[in-house]
């Protein structure tokens, strides 16, 4: 594994961020236009709904946090999606950059994409809503850390998808959030759910991270039990997408995508 | 090593459909050889499987006396490829695309790297310049520099002068000349220029229909079809049911 080769494919994209004022306008404007219409929303709530009485914040914490795990998804996929339409994907895969290195690349890359629309969106809830996420305190890290790798493990699985599949594929890789989201849980308790949707939610990571802020936010609480559960399916899920792309790379050198991928 | 690249008994198959059957071919140090054949004939999915993005359904390919199945990234680290039908990421510059892909290619001092690179394929005034509002020309030269950027032992050139006018043609027919005289590279060159071919290249593989139907030098096939030109000698074999 070459530092040079991760480097080099983050600078790709990071010259990329630098070079395009609208990109950047683009990766601040919805997260802030998301929190905003949410912070408008969590006032509306807080005022008219018990449930959520003296945890004004809680709405929109979860609202930041969705909005981290999308983007981070998103992120991931866009890298991708931007070999694919620049024509450079054949580039790419003719250079002696191994599978390994493009995922590392991508993620570190997807982190740096989100954060740069995560913080203003965070510095905005303060002097508009009177809310912290630091309200969550050291917690809030594992919550992160774990919307984080989930947003990467989409990410992933998506990208296998547009490998195998071709640029046909990109449609999914922008419902994949919307598709999962009432699955999260992420501004209403699993209770709500049908007995059957929350046999799916179960399976997934983000109603035990959306549980455990809500938890932490109105009980003042910390079940790590709900934090562990997350870090475990992380792992599962984390393991199976690696393993998918792997397997799609292989799938696409046999089936020709590889080259046909940019027409 | 007496070849760079053997290839032996080479198919790819797509379900039922043979794109490439059994072909077999070598090329030796500081040797140019053409390959030539009509659309879909199966020249692209022979360099595809001589790149490593498509998995032969038989056979071999050996390059720098490696087999690509297995040693696949050592030998992307040491080959380099160019095509009209790929580009290079367009909103960066010059600059930044020769420095991505020589972090991609891990190569030892880019910096006098890109310089040489830079004043052979006369780039200096475009290194600033965004790469996607370059003309033609100026964009086929940048993808050279990127092809050359790792100092590769062995190019695979598909119609490198394609869309080219005459003059950026020949500068770039002469460039190749003198880089593969100087470096002693070996090369592969798909083209549908036949002067390009007679003129470049030591030996030429005809396809058609996934199969190499014939092979030799240029002047050793034209007089052998009893032909004027290699268009000619192409055109004959091409149009034949037969061949040969």
């Amino acid at each position: 594994m070459k530092f040079n080769r991760i480097y080099g494919l983050f600078l790709r994209h990071f010259f990329l961020i630098t070079r395009s004022f609208p990109r950047v306008l683009d990766l601040i404007y919805w997260p802030s236009i998301q929190i905003t219409l949410w912070g408008f929303i969590s006032n509306f709530f807080a005022s008219h709904s018990t449930y959520y009485n003296n945890a004004v914040g809680v709405i929109l914490t979860c609202a930041i946090l969705y909005d981290f795990l999308f983007r981070t998804s998103i992120g991931f996929n866009m890298l991708f999606l931007e070999e694919i339409w620049s024509r450079n994907f054949t580039n790419l895969f003719i250079s002696p950059i191994k599978i390994s290195e493009i995922i590392i690349s991508l993620v570190f890359t997807a982190l740096v994409r989100a954060l740069i629309g995560l913080i203003p969106a965070i510095l905005l809830t303060s002097p508009l809503f009177g809310i912290s996420l630091l309200d969550l305190g050291v917690h809030l890290f594992f919550l992160f850390l774990s919307l984080y790798i989930f947003g990467i493990t989409l990410g992933i699985f998506v990208s296998s998808g547009l490998l195998r599949f071709g640029p046909s594929f990109e449609n999914i890789a922008w419902s994949t959030m919307f598709l999962l989201a009432p699955f999260g849980c992420i501004y209403y308790p699993i209770e709500i759910l049908p007995e059957f949707f929350q046999k799916i939610a179960y399976s997934l990571p983000l109603v035990y991270i959306f549980e455990e802020a809500r938890n932490i936010l109105i009980n003042q609480s910390v079940d790590y039990q709900n934090i562990i559960k997350a870090f475990y399916l992380n792992g599962i899920y984390l393991v199976i997408g690696i393993s998918l792309f792997y397997y799609s790379f292989e799938k696409a050198r046999k089936k020709g995508t590889l080259i046909n991928i940019g027409e | 090593m007496e070849y760079s690249v053997e290839v032996i008994n080479l198919s790819k198959s797509y379900g039922k459909k043979d794109a490439v059957r059994g072909i077999d071919f070598k090329i030796k140090e500081n040797e140019i050889i053409g390959l030539l054949g009509p659309n879909g004939c199966g020249k692209t999915t022979t360099i595809g499987m001589l790149l490593g993005l498509l998995k032969p359904s038989k056979g071999q390919i050996n390059i720098n006396g490696m087999k690509i199945e297995k040693n696949r990234i050592e030998i992307l680290q040491k080959i380099n490829f160019i095509s009209p039908y790929i580009e290079l990421p367009k909103k960066l510059t010059v600059q930044q695309n020769l420095v991505v892909y020589g972090k991609l290619y891990s190569v030892k001092n880019l910096k006098s790297r890109i310089e040489y690179l830079t004043s052979k394929l006369r780039l200096e005034e475009l290194l600033k310049k965004i790469t996607g509002e370059l003309s033609s020309g100026q964009k086929n030269r940048v993808s050279l520099a990127k092809a050359l950027i790792n100092d590769p032992d062995v190019l695979f050139l598909d119609e490198p002068t394609a869309s080219l006018d005459p003059e950026i043609g020949d500068f770039v027919r002469t460039f190749l000349e003198n880089y593969k005289r100087e470096k002693k590279i070996s090369v592969l060159l798909a083209s549908h220029n036949m002067n390009e071919v007679t003129r470049l290249c030591s030996s030429v593989l005809m396809m058609k229909d996934g199969v190499i139907i014939d092979k030799g030098k240029p002047k050793e096939l034209i007089a052998k079809h009893g032909r004027q030109n290699l268009e000619e000698v192409f055109l004959k074999l091409t149009r034949s049911k037969n061949e040969i």
